[in-house]
């Protein structure tokens, strides 16, 4: 454990690439396999099932820190992250372990087994033999909120020096439905392919977006400028549901979203389709509610995501549907290295031969001669029930990750209102003891209805000023929110609109966030409820 | 009457007519240090540690001062003043101040380790005690100072061998002599930012020996500098002068470094947990060594802080000063300098620092 919160330390302590690099394949280069493959699975997300609930976890702490229950909630605002308040409250350590990351992941998983007073005792020994930076990456691994500012390709970057293998079969091959328990770091590291999963996908290609910002409208001209000549560009609908590759391999089928979290249960209309395609194939789409033939917005398809079980209303009502991108593995092959237009003309051939075409659909190309005209036809896109366009290059190749040059998203403005911040709460990790989630409401004759919660779309020094404000025009504290004098106005940009029974507006939004900040506008001239619910019913 | 009393002007003893850190204009001020949220300008007569002089003198311009030294009592319309030493910085006092059998300590800002720089807090019995509390939150706790400067001093060498500059930042009264007599200057030489090296001039004058220094000028030669240690002001962060000694390492050292999510703000490259404030059990020590009946917080963790205090059987009460900042402002709004002026940490006394002398 040592050298993994060392990793997490001398990781935290550089913001340079080649530093962080460098830290990466010390580790790699000084630990045991099974720390190795323990380290990549907490670094690509994969944790260790929680095995004390939060309520025990606090409750320990107070008890091992010996202060009342109160300064603990104090102190966790102050710091904004329980396990490093729980690190930082605890006294000092009074032994030493020398346990590796293995062996601590082992203890956390027997836990399982084990009685509430076993649990308890076992954590109190454990946190009297760690120093305070092995407890905040201990507390982090056995609450299951590990995670890291290391992107995956940087750790695949420094493995890939280390085991001299190339960074995308490797990204590949930690791919999908592996544990640190059963796949061994001989395996991941040697060369024979033999070896591969039979569920694993491929690593998705993401689209770079056309434009960071929706305040900088790209013209045609622009496009021509970035993109070149339209010619040689294949255009789509960005479709909004989940973002999926499908495989076929071995008579197996496997449903794997873009977060690799293994879906295969979670949409039972697309079997029969899948299991009719021929082994070894894989495809990139997504999946949608339809009904009658036609793609319904996200909200709808939200409705049954993380439910354990589909009811028979929810399978009759939405139907999923797959809208299929590409093409990525056809008759056992990997065929991402061929062009765009000929994987396309590969998927073309699988769907022909299905016998289920209203749930295998293709997603339409765009006819278009010029940039002008693709951006008239953008403008259909809300229309559509789609987030804009794609753009891909008919000679792409299918990469890994995201990539700028030959995929790109060319996504439609953000639905828009002016609203009024009334509620302010602490943020979390690097903008803990900083106001910085808000609640944002709109006029109802004369009161403020809350309507939406935004976290993102302020700078930093914005921030500092809201945080400023907060604390000068508090009117009441409710634990950790605190209800502000209405005065400062938002625009509040969303990417959908829908009634809800549960908001106290009647309505919820897609991906709120701050567009900028009304410096121009009183609070008088922010919206009203009437202008939202008139968002509603051109959304339906 | 209570002999002091909380005033819209700062603390005042209405029986020897004189205030102690007044924030606005008053005839008698008793200053506790001469960081600028405790020694405001346009008070008619100061009164201050010997050791304030030159920083005072040098911050505030002509102004009329008397220095005492520490356990030296003056008397002023009766009442007795004398000053003990708060251990915050050079020169920095608690202010007895007693009249009638009634004992009232104004603590100004302390810390209760010794630095080595300044001399060590002595703990004052009292009836009444008005304490700081800036880092009164149990997460607050420090390391011995040699644990620090080890870091430091490694941080700084491992920078010598990767060829990059080092820079270590702190308040240029207090924090910048402690780093320079604690680092290892057989690991090179030692280059002050002007804010910080007139400061240091100004306790030379005043008789204090610190380690030798070299003031960053036009003539300073860049690749001798890289191989130093750079001691910049939180104002300098991220400045053009300070990118003219890229690649560089840059260390901050303040007690907000204990809190990931403060470090990850600053884009520091290593936060070292260093403050010249009490920690948590320091300030629970202090008071309780006070032996005092009624225990007064100023800034700082108020709220909490006298909540605790009073739960273990303290008479804690919160009041509202313009030290520091309020309650929960102080680690925020310190970023706010930070990020939005380039200045930093323990706000107040950073951005009174740099005021007077950028």
């Amino acid at each position: 454990m040592k050298s993994f919160a060392q990793l997490f330390t001398s990781l935290d302590e550089t913001n340079k690439t080649n530093e962080k690099v460098k830290v990466l394949k010390e580790y790699f280069a000084c630990v045991p396999d099974t720390d190795k493959m323990h380290m990549l699975a907490l670094f690509t997300g994969r944790r260790p099932k929680r095995q004390i609930n939060s309520t025990q976890f606090r409750l320990w702490a107070i008890e091992a820190s010996g202060i009342p229950a109160w300064l603990f909630e104090e102190s966790y605002h102050v710091v904004g992250d329980l396990s490093e308040t729980v690190a930082l409250l605890l006294p000092d350590h009074k032994n030493t372990s020398s346990k590796t990351l293995t062996e601590w992941i082992a203890d956390i998983n027997s836990l399982t087994t084990k009685t509430e007073e076993e649990k308890h005792a076992w954590l109190l020994q454990s946190w009297a033999e760690l120093s305070a930076q092995e407890r905040f990456v201990f507390n982090k691994i056995l609450m299951g909120s590990f995670r890291v500012g290391v992107s995956q390709n940087l750790v695949i970057k420094a493995l890939a020096d280390v085991a001299e293998l190339d960074a995308a079969t490797l990204t590949h091959r930690l791919m999908g439905n592996w544990t640190a328990e059963t796949y061994q770091f001989a395996e991941l590291s040697h060369a024979d392919t033999a070896l591969e999963d039979v569920s694993r996908p491929y690593p998705f290609f993401l689209a770079y977006p056309v434009q960071e910002t929706s305040e900088k409208q790209k013209t045609p001209d622009a496009m021509q400028d970035l993109l070149g000549d339209a010619s040689v560009w294949q255009a789509e609908w960005k479709w909004d549901g989940i973002r999926a590759q499908l495989i076929k391999r071995k008579g197996e089928i496997f449903i794997w979203s873009r977060g690799e979290d293994l879906a295969t249960d979670k949409f039972p209309e697309l079997h029969p389709f899948l299991n009719e395609l021929p082994d070894g194939t894989v495809i990139d789409g997504e999946i949608l509610s339809f009904r009658n033939g036609l793609p319904l917005p996200f909200a709808i398809l939200q409705t049954r995501i993380g439910r354990k079980t589909l009811s028979k209303k929810i399978l009759e009502d939405s139907p999923v549907a797959l809208i299929a991108y590409d093409c990525l593995e056809f008759n056992g092959e990997d065929i991402r290295s061929k062009t765009q237009t000929e994987r396309r003309q590969l998927l073309q051939q699988l769907q022909a031969a299905s016998s289920f075409q209203t749930v295998f659909n293709i997603s339409a190309l765009i006819n278009f001669s010029s940039w002008q005209e693709l951006s008239e036809i953008r403008e259909q896109s809300r229309a559509m029930i789609a987030e804009g366009i794609m753009l891909k290059r008919k000679d792409a190749h299918y990469q890994v990750g995201r990539r700028r040059g030959d995929w790109w998203k060319w996504k439609i403005d953000p639905l828009s209102v002016d609203a009024v911040m009334i509620y302010a709460q602490k943020g979390h990790g690097r903008r803990a003891d900083l106001y910085t989630d808000y609640t944002f409401a709109v006029w109802d004759g004369d009161k403020l209805v809350p309507f939406a919660k935004a976290y993102s779309g302020l700078t930093d020094a914005e921030i500092n000023k809201v945080d400023a404000f907060v604390k000068r025009n508090t009117l009441e504290k409710f634990g950790p929110v605190r209800t502000v004098k209405p005065q400062l106005v938002f625009e509040i940009g969303f990417e959908g609109i829908n009634k809800s029974t549960r908001h106290k507006s009647g309505v919820a939004l897609r991906f709120p966030r701050i567009l900028r900040w009304r410096h121009d506008k009183p609070k008088e001239e922010a919206d009203t409820i009437e202008t939202l619910k008139a968002l509603l019913n051109d959304n339906e | 009457m209570p002999l002091l009393e909380f005033t819209d002007k700062g603390i005042y003893c209405a029986a020897g007519r004189f205030y102690v850190d007044p924030w606005l204009p008053v005839d008698d001020a008793v200053i506790t240090h001469a960081h600028a949220d405790h020694a405001y300008t346009g008070h008619k007569r100061y009164l201050a540690h010997h050791l304030s002089r030159e920083v005072l003198l040098y911050r505030l311009g002509d102004i009329t001062l008397q220095t005492v030294e520490y356990g030296e009592t003056v008397f002023k319309n009766g009442v007795a003043i004398t000053l003990f030493p708060a251990g915050h910085v050079i020169g920095s006092a608690q202010i007895k101040i007693e009249h009638k059998g009634e004992i009232w300590v104004v603590s100004g800002d302390y810390k209760v380790e010794d630095d080595g720089v300044c001399t060590p807090f002595e703990p004052v019995q009292c009836h009444h005690f008005i304490s700081e509390c800036t880092f009164g939150m149990p997460v607050y706790k420090w390391k011995p100072q040699p644990e620090v400067f080890a870091e430091v001093n490694s941080w700084w060498q491992n920078n010598v061998q990767n060829n990059l500059a080092t820079v270590i930042v702190g308040y240029s009264l207090g924090k910048a002599q402690r780093i320079l007599q604690n680092l290892n200057l057989d690991i090179g030489n030692v280059y002050t930012h002007g804010v910080i090296e007139n400061t240091n001039e100004a306790l030379r004058r005043n008789g204090i020996v610190l380690n030798p220094t070299h003031r960053i000028t036009q003539e300073s030669v860049k690749e001798e500098v890289r191989k130093g240690i750079i001691i910049a002001p939180p104002s300098s962060v991220g400045t053009p002068w300070m990118r003219k000694f890229a690649p560089y390492s840059f260390g901050y050292c303040s007690g907000w470094m204990t809190i990931r999510g403060a470090k990850r703000r600053r884009a520091a490259d290593r936060g070292f947990v260093l403050s010249d404030h009490a920690d948590w059990t320091g300030l629970i020590s202090a008071i309780d060594a006070t032996r005092c009946e009624s225990v007064y917080l100023t800034h700082g963790s108020t709220a909490t802080f006298s909540k605790y205090l009073s739960e273990i059987g303290f008479d804690a009460h919160e009041v509202h000063t313009l030290y520091g900042t309020d309650e929960d402002d102080a680690p925020a709004q310190t970023t706010e300098t930070k990020i939005a002026d380039n200045n930093s940490q323990e706000p107040a006394e950073s951005m009174a620092n740099e005021g007077g002398e950028a």
